[in-house]
């Protein structure tokens, strides 16, 4: 049964609507709106000029970031989810209440510092002569190429959003009811069975919804692919600032990020509806 | 003294209170008093690139003239251009602008024509006493206040200064995935440019600019990353990047400085300058003073604070400035090459090894953005 919108439910709903008009929906007009301006003399002017998106739509380089960007987020999603996960089932099912209080407040820590002192502080790992590569040196091995490369990338990523997922992982991990894995052992399940086949399906709205994040997080970053991959080859976020600076081509960049919230909308609309799927049907 | 002793000095609760009350009273008087004897300090709005306004350049024309700056920080000159563009008139009083963006700023009104005789150019180096971009049709738009060349910046470990004198350097077989860019087309092209041996290296025809863009793609597979100002710094620093092609000494002289084994050289096939220039923006109620400023800066006392920038070192035109900076810090007019009783810079320039940087003159700019776009994603 359908229900009624009363005055009590709309008093609640309202600021969020509002929220979601003015830092959303508004920003979002204007930002199509500007993807048809056109720039003379470095001057942004109204316009209806459909050419900003032949142009860039037709461009490889864009295509080419595109992909990249793409490919990127979705393994670091990929790759975060699964080294988060054996991180966050030990602190929901093999940690005592006070220990898993510790390794909570452990997780939010990180975002007491600023991500991109993070990330350039990983520099000093990661360079050729870097802390990394001197310990690998003393054993004998490296050096290893890990800066201005696809993994010096990944950690970017990993520092951006393990702690988030992890704590997200394990919110839906503990909301789990335990006389489900119970019931899974009395039964003769093993152990890592009872993981995949029980844990895992129980929690998944959590599990996909945190490697979302991840990829939300990620496909929009710039600081990483900058200075952990030496901005080489560029990720979209990248072009946008290229495009920026090319003659203060505003509207291309827009081209750009409307492109960029199509794909997370269309990402994350897939995502919900696979989470909230349910089994068999 | 005890604090009995000092105590026993007040003698009655009428000297106290009589005390307390003159010492409040001119506490309480003390902003009223201030405020009389210092005026509050006018503010001088500056667009500029990082560093300009910061105190090791600006606090004795501040303190001298009751000035505050306001600065407004840019990255480069499309990003200059599109600041002003967005603001109302009058927003800048005074504007530093690379040359090539000079003639850009004139053609969209946004500063004001300057009086020649208000600045001291009859003491600057010939070459520069009628700098072409800053001039228009004979009327001076801007002046010239410090330039600096570009060439190849390498790690004095990994490479010798004779390995460095040629642009081929790049190329080289154990800089494999050690060359980086800094991320403007302008410097890097126009090296590539010179190694192609175009004699102006802004000024090519078609078939030129499609060599230039061949032998650029060649250089590609070398390429370790492309760096902002920020990154250019760390990867020099941290021996990440061994070369680094469209720098110079504005980033190099800051790590050389403090110890980093880094440095630049000119390569046989010549150097690009890049100039710097103020202006004082259309419109700005404060004119007298940003003239005053600039006056300031291109005397022979702005020039040396200008040479020694913290934020990034540079040559300077006067040649009052030349003899001054030789006075008071010999050490860095010879690490930059300012010395007049022996080879120095201009001794380049004058022999043509030195090009100006500039907007291509055949292509637009957005045909240079756009293959540096390809390039960087290739």
């Amino acid at each position: 049964m359908r229900k009624s919108i009363t005055l009590y439910g709309l008093t609640f709903s309202l600021p969020m609507l509002v929220w979601q008009v003015m830092f959303f929906l508004a920003p979002l007009v204007f930002l199509t709106a500007l993807s048809f301006w056109t720039v003379r003399n470095f001057r942004v002017e109204p316009d209806f000029n459909p050419g900003n998106w032949t142009k860039m739509l037709s461009r490889g380089v864009f295509w080419d970031a595109y992909v990249r960007t793409l490919l990127l987020s979705t393994a670091a999603a990929v790759v975060t989810s699964a080294l988060a996960f054996p991180c966050a089932y030990g602190i929901a099912f093999k940690l005592s209440e006070t220990p898993r209080r510790w390794a909570v407040f452990l997780m939010v820590i990180p975002f007491f510092t600023s991500y991109l002192v993070r990330v350039y502080s990983w520099q000093i790992f990661l360079s050729d002569n870097g802390i990394i590569n001197a310990l690998l040196a003393k054993i004998g091995i490296g050096p290893f190429g890990m800066l201005n490369s696809v993994f010096g990338i990944m950690v970017g990523y990993l520092t951006l959003s393990f702690p988030l997922v992890v704590l997200l992982q394990l919110f839906s991990l503990m909301f789990i009811d335990r006389t489900l894995i119970e019931a899974a052992h009395n039964l003769r399940c093993s152990r890592l069975r009872t993981v995949f086949e029980v844990v895992v399906p129980a929690a998944k709205v959590g599990l996909v919804i945190a490697a979302l994040f991840c990829f939300i997080l990620t496909f929009g970053d710039f600081v990483s692919p900058l200075y952990l991959g030496g901005g080489d080859p560029p990720t979209l976020s990248i072009l946008i600032t290229d495009t920026t600076k090319s003659g203060q081509q505003w509207p291309r960049a827009a081209v750009i990020a409307l492109t960029m919230i199509a794909t997370l909308l269309a990402v994350a609309f897939a995502a919900v509806t696979y989470a909230y799927r349910e089994r068999g049907r | 003294m005890t604090i009995k002793r000092s105590l026993s000095g007040v003698s009655s609760r009428r000297d106290f209170l009589k005390g307390a009350s003159v010492l409040g009273g001119g506490v309480l008087a003390m902003p009223f008093l201030s405020r009389l004897a210092f005026a509050e300090p006018v503010e001088l709005n500056m667009l500029a690139w990082y560093g300009h306004a910061e105190p090791d350049v600006v606090a004795e024309f501040e303190a001298a003239n009751n000035v505050k700056f306001k600065p407004k920080y840019y990255t480069g000159g499309d990003n200059m251009l599109g600041l002003i563009a967005q603001s109302p008139p009058g927003t800048f009083d005074v504007i530093l602008s690379d040359a090539e963006y000079v003639q850009q700023l004139n053609a969209a009104g946004y500063i004001e024509e300057l009086d020649p005789h208000d600045y001291p150019l009859d003491d600057y180096f010939p070459e520069f006493q009628k700098f072409a971009g800053h001039w228009q049709d004979g009327k001076l738009y801007s002046v010239f206040t410090r330039f600096g060349f570009l060439g190849v910046a390498y790690n004095t470990e990994a490479i010798t200064e004779k390995e460095a004198s040629t642009y081929n350097v790049y190329w080289a077989n154990k800089l494999k995935g050690k060359v980086g860019h800094f991320d403007w087309h302008l410097p890097n092209l126009g090296q590539i440019s010179l190694l192609n041996g175009n004699a102006s290296p802004y000024d090519i025809n078609p078939s030129a600019w499609s060599a230039l863009q061949e032998k650029t793609k060649s250089l590609r597979p070398q390429i370790g990353g492309f760096f902002d100002y920020g990154g250019t710094f760390s990867s020099l620093q941290n021996g990440q990047m061994l070369a680094m092609a469209g720098i110079g000494d504005w980033i190099t002289g800051v790590l050389e400085k403090s110890g980093a084994k880094v440095r630049s050289v000119i390569p046989e096939e010549g150097g690009l300058q890049w100039t710097e220039s103020f202006s004082i923006g259309k419109g700005s109620s404060k004119a007298d003073l940003a003239k005053k400023w600039i006056q300031y800066v291109t005397s022979a006392k702005g020039q040396v604070k200008s040479a020694s920038m913290a934020a990034y070192p540079a040559l300077i035109p006067n040649r009052k400035g030349w003899e001054l900076l030789a006075k008071e810090t010999p050490e860095e007019a010879k690490r930059q090459g300012m010395l007049l009783n022996e080879s120095n810079v201009m001794d380049m320039i004058r022999a043509g090894r030195i090009k100006y940087r500039q907007l291509p003159v055949q292509q637009s700019l957005e045909d240079w953005n756009d293959f540096w776009s390809d390039y960087k994603g290739s």
